[in-house]
């Protein structure tokens, strides 16, 4: 079992001094589905940037995928990107006028695979998502509910140790909502660590693991065993439920038992 | 999911190394031509910026060259070995030289001549009838030729024959172009008064590059202006041709063969000289001209930074994306520094096109061999290179230095 995120003590200040994320500790296991939920402004945006080292803390230690982001150059964390860490955004950002294959086929172009392999590797990625009849339309053609399957399938296509999705379902009606939930649900059950941020607690309370933001600190790590939806069997983790007080320094470790 | 990671491992990406991809060629075609193929409006009015200031140098620099072309293959054709002895000045004031009587067969006798054709001008005038004022003369002289000047001036009748045997020594008389024309006369068998009779108008000349005083003379016969006009047999312009590689001795001794008494009377001229001179000058093209087409291409260039800008600020989601998907900032200065090359390559294509074209119009209208240099389309085309990489430096530098967060924002 190896560990995807590891946040220690992450401090994130802009010049202000705006204090976004004060001293965020955060474990996530291989193989796990966790909602990171607050409202805005509570600092859940920063601290996705962290996770998806699209941003430095300002202090702290971030390892992913067992990497320093700290010591890295910029050609390294863009590589550490292409390789381990995949994007659903909530507005998509497909590229108009071009086929659904090609637009999971961007999502490998940074790998240095070859265009052939990466666009078998794309249609393969859209069956999975359940899409494997629409290789050739272009988003135009497509709903927001198939728009953001699409956006999945570049985000897994690669293969990432964490899929990080911001929003997924803040641009869809709740069916389609809903169905992409589940299609989250069905990956992480093959196997793939995804994290989805939103501040819609009801999401969030259908995730296995809930961790809540208020005010740049991390005040609840919630396991919610009804919505584990994991076979047990694999004996992943305890179905038990650990709600910590985050009011404290927020230095606590905010990871459950289970990843010790 | 063992085939994918085979994929994997054959792009040699192990799971421990991190070590960012390289974009293929084509790749970065791809990426680079992505912001042109969404907004084409805005890349044909970008590029045309450019394409006017290409096609401005390449135009400019192929009508000179084109007009060259025409005055060396004319002297090409004319060729470089005539050359023409006249009277020169004499040392006393006021006395008039003239050439000795067997000028033309002396001329004949130097090794390497090889045709030899005289003229003599006379003290006559050429008017369309008697009626006609003796002092309008119209610039046209009258001068008595030998049979062979047309051979070696490679001139053509342009209607009606050149004198022969015959009709030399009778009042016939062949006009050049210029003088046909200011006497009026399209069509042999005409005549014209000469002296104080009418002489037949046997033939008219083409033009004659070489000799422009024959175009603007009235041509008689040798014998016939003697038994005619009174001509007393002194050569005024002494023609000679000979093989390419003599030319130069033929030269150093044609004035002492022509009048061995006075050899300093006699001037010895090359009409090709002049020819030549006159296709050098129209190889060197205008700079004013040049400068112009310099500056519009500045200024198109200035329009190619513009357009980059936008088009940076524009997709600000894509390059967050594409950040977020693993491009390095080496990879984004790329693709907007390759987008960037292109759109004025785009450009400079259209300007050499349209450079060639105009060129092409000037020639066939002017009846010019169409010539653009291939220095002048690579250097234009080069150009738009250097352009388009400096328009689009600044632009993907910025771009690169956007912060990749910015895709997650909602667009």
């Amino acid at each position: 079992m190896s560990t995807v995120v590891g946040l220690r003590a992450v401090t994130k200040e802009y010049p202000g001094p705006v204090a976004a994320l004060r001293g965020v500790d955060l474990t996530v296991e291989e193989g796990e589905l966790l909602g990171i939920v607050g409202p805005s402004g509570s600092g859940k945006s920063t601290l996705l940037h962290i996770i998806g080292t699209l941003d430095r803390p300002t202090a702290g230690s971030v390892h992913i995928a067992g990497h320093d982001v700290a010591a890295l150059s910029d050609r390294r964390l863009s590589a550490l990107r292409a390789q381990h860490v995949g994007f659903v955004f909530q507005a998509f950002h497909l590229v108009p006028g071009v086929s659904a294959r090609d637009n999971v086929a961007e999502g490998l172009l940074y790998s240095g695979l070859s265009r052939a392999v990466r666009r078998r590797r794309a249609a393969e990625a859209l069956e999975r998502v359940g899409l494997a009849d629409r290789l050739d339309h272009k988003p135009h053609q497509l709903s927001g509910g198939q728009k953001q399957r699409v956006a999945i399938a570049r985000a897994v296509v690669g293969e990432p140790a964490l899929l990080l999705a911001d929003e997924p379902t803040g641009a869809l009606d709740s069916a389609s909502g809903e169905a992409v939930m589940k299609l989250l649900r069905d990956l992480n059950r093959e196997g793939a660590t995804i994290a989805v941020i939103t501040h819609d607690t009801e999401i969030a309370r259908d995730l296995p693991r809930e961790v809540r933001i208020r005010d740049g600190q991390v005040v609840a790590d919630v396991r919610n065993p009804s919505a584990d939806v994991r076979d047990t069997s694999t004996g992943m983790r305890d179905p038990s439920t650990d709600v910590r007080d985050g009011s404290g320094n927020g230095r606590s470790p905010a990871t459950t038992g289970a990843d010790q | 999911m063992r085939a994918r990671r085979a994929d994997r491992d054959s792009a040699g990406r192990g799971r421990g190394r991190l070590k960012a991809a390289r974009l293929g060629p084509r790749d970065v075609l791809h990426v680079g031509s992505a912001g042109l193929r969404s907004r084409p409006m805005r890349v044909v009015l970008s590029a045309l910026g450019i394409a006017i200031g290409i096609a401005t140098m390449i135009s400019v620099v192929g009508i000179s060259a084109s007009s060259q072309a025409q005055l060396l293959r004319e002297l090409d054709k004319l060729g470089t070995n005539l050359l023409v002895a006249s009277p020169g000045d004499s040392m006393f004031a006021g006395q008039d030289v003239e050439l000795p009587e067997d000028a033309v067969g002396m001329v004949g006798r130097i090794k390497g001549v090889q045709e030899v054709g005289a003229t003599a001008d006379l003290d006559t005038t050429a008017r369309r009838n008697e009626k006609i004022d003796k002092d309008d003369t119209g610039g046209i002289v009258v001068k008595a030729t030998t049979g062979d000047l047309l051979r070696v001036l490679r001139g053509e009748v342009h209607s009606g024959s050149w004198l022969n045997n015959a009709t030399g020594r009778y009042p016939s008389v062949v006009l050049g172009h210029v003088s046909a024309e200011r006497l009026g006369i399209t069509a042999p068998g005409r005549q014209v008064w000469i002296g104080n009779r009418y002489f037949t108008v046997v033939g008219i000349l083409a033009p004659l590059p070489l000799a422009p005083e024959i175009e603007r003379s009235a041509l008689v016969g040798w014998e016939g202006a003697k038994r005619l006009l009174g001509f007393e047999g002194h050569p005024t312009s002494v023609y000679e041709r000979s093989a390419d590689a003599a030319v130069q001795d033929v030269r150093k001794v044609m004035a002492a063969t022509v009048d061995p008494q006075n050899p300093q009377n006699v001037k010895v001229t090359d009409p090709s000289a002049a020819l030549q001179a006159k296709a050098a000058t129209e190889g060197a093209f205008s700079s004013m001209l040049l400068g112009l087409g310099g500056i519009a291409l500045l200024v198109g260039g200035v329009g190619v930074a513009n357009t980059m800008i936008i088009s940076v600020l524009e997709r600000r989601y894509e390059i967050g994306l594409r950040r977020s998907l693993g491009a390095t900032r080496g990879q984004i200065r790329i693709q907007f520094v390759t987008e960037s090359l292109m759109l004025s390559g785009l450009g400079g294509l259209a300007g050499v096109a349209l450079g060639a074209a105009a060129t092409g119009v000037y020639a066939y209208s002017g009846g010019l061999p169409w010539v653009v240099p291939p220095w002048a389309v690579g250097g234009g085309f080069g150009a738009t290179l250097v352009i388009g990489t400096i328009a689009g430096l600044y632009p993907a530098v910025r771009a690169s230095r956007l912060s990749p967060t910015l895709a997650l924002h909602a667009a």
